[in-house]
């Protein structure tokens, strides 16, 4: 039998990725407070949506004066992965989880803390995951507020350079398994050539960013998924190699 | 906008994105049995990262060139591999320096 984990192998587990998330979380900061959203704003955001695709796409939105219906159906296509990734954990928590510590703990779950969790032997008891989520959340809001209230004074060479983290991020996402998934790549080739398209092409100018994102995404997924279905080994496999 | 749409908007944001994870975690514990609808969850991630990169990441300096430039290096270290936030942190470096050259 494995040791029972505890809060502190929590705690430690969640050190290295609250880190990652106080840098990356700086930059969103920054770039909301280019967009003109007050800093109290952001740090609402990043303390209520924990997440940094649905995040920059919701800022967008919002600093394009976009509609409700246009945020709603972003996030609902954007972060539908969690809800895949929070299927796999419900199977993984054992009974020390009451209902009650479900709906709460549910709000923790992102792409690096389902990474870690899931890569655990056995089920997870609620005070590793409690130790788990608490780093990355405060790394998360307190980079947020830092870039958020810094942004503004920062050198322009300095918010310049910011506005590639978020987007290198998604890069260092997508290729390694564009590299070693069949149907990674033609997915992510397809998505790149309809945003491109909506992007360049004058017709769909007035084509809200949101849902460019979405029809690029919604139809690149269902036509892969259609000639490259995936296994289901693969799908568990894959999902926790996202977050590495 | 204002600052109560600018609200409301957060929270209906928030909401959709808690619905997702909670649902799941809360209520169903069966498992997903269509391949095709699998599939498709497994591949939304990227096309949805996939889309919301490019061609943005190209403005997102406020220079092209420098942009292009932080982008092939994000690339090349994202095909060897190299964690998130190595990526990030070089890309950033790399459009910083160039800065100085392209302005």
């Amino acid at each position: 039998m494995s040791k029972k984990l505890s809060f502190n192998n929590g705690i430690s587990d969640g050190l290295p990725i609250g880190l990652g998330y106080l840098s990356v979380s700086f930059a969103f900061g920054v770039q909301a407070s280019i967009l003109g959203i007050p800093f109290y704003m952001s740090l609402f955001i990043s303390m209520t949506n924990l997440t940094s695709a649905g995040q920059l796409a919701g800022l967008t939105v919002i600093a394009s004066l976009g509609t409700f219906l246009e945020i709603i159906l972003t996030q609902l296509i954007i972060n539908s992965r969690y809800f895949l990734m929070s299927l796999t954990l419900s199977q993984k928590v054992d009974e020390s989880f009451s209902i009650g510590q479900r709906f709460f703990l549910s709000a923790f779950v992102t792409d690096e803390i389902f990474a870690v969790a899931s890569n655990k032997r056995g089920l997870i008891n609620k005070k590793y995951f409690f130790g788990l989520v608490i780093l990355p959340y405060i790394g998360w809001a307190t980079g947020t507020l830092l870039g958020a209230v810094a942004g503004s004074s920062l050198p322009v060479q300095i918010t310049n350079a910011l506005g590639i983290a978020l987007y290198a991020m998604f890069i260092a996402i997508i290729i390694p398994p564009a590299i070693s998934v069949k149907g990674v790549l033609p997915c992510v080739l397809m998505a790149t050539a309809l945003s491109s398209a909506f992007y360049f092409i004058p017709i769909f100018a007035n084509l809200p960013n949101g849902f460019r994102y979405i029809i690029s995404a919604v139809v690149s997924a269902l036509i892969t998924a259609y000639f490259f279905p995936i296994a289901q080994e693969e799908n568990n496999k894959n999902c926790q190699k996202e977050g590495d | 906008m204002d600052l109560l749409k600018m609200f409301l908007m957060i929270l209906s944001m928030a909401g959709v994105t808690y619905l997702i994870r909670m649902l799941p975690l809360v209520c169903f514990r069966k498992k997903i049995r269509s391949k095709y609808l699998l599939s498709v969850l497994y591949y939304i991630p990227y096309a949805v990262l996939s889309a919301m990169t490019f061609p943005y990441i190209l403005y997102s300096t406020g220079n092209f060139y420098t942009a292009l430039i932080g982008t092939v290096v994000a690339v090349v270290l994202a095909v060897f591999k190299r964690s998130l936030l190595t990526v990030a942190i070089f890309a950033c470096l790399t459009v910083f320096g160039c800065g100085f050259i392209f302005f």
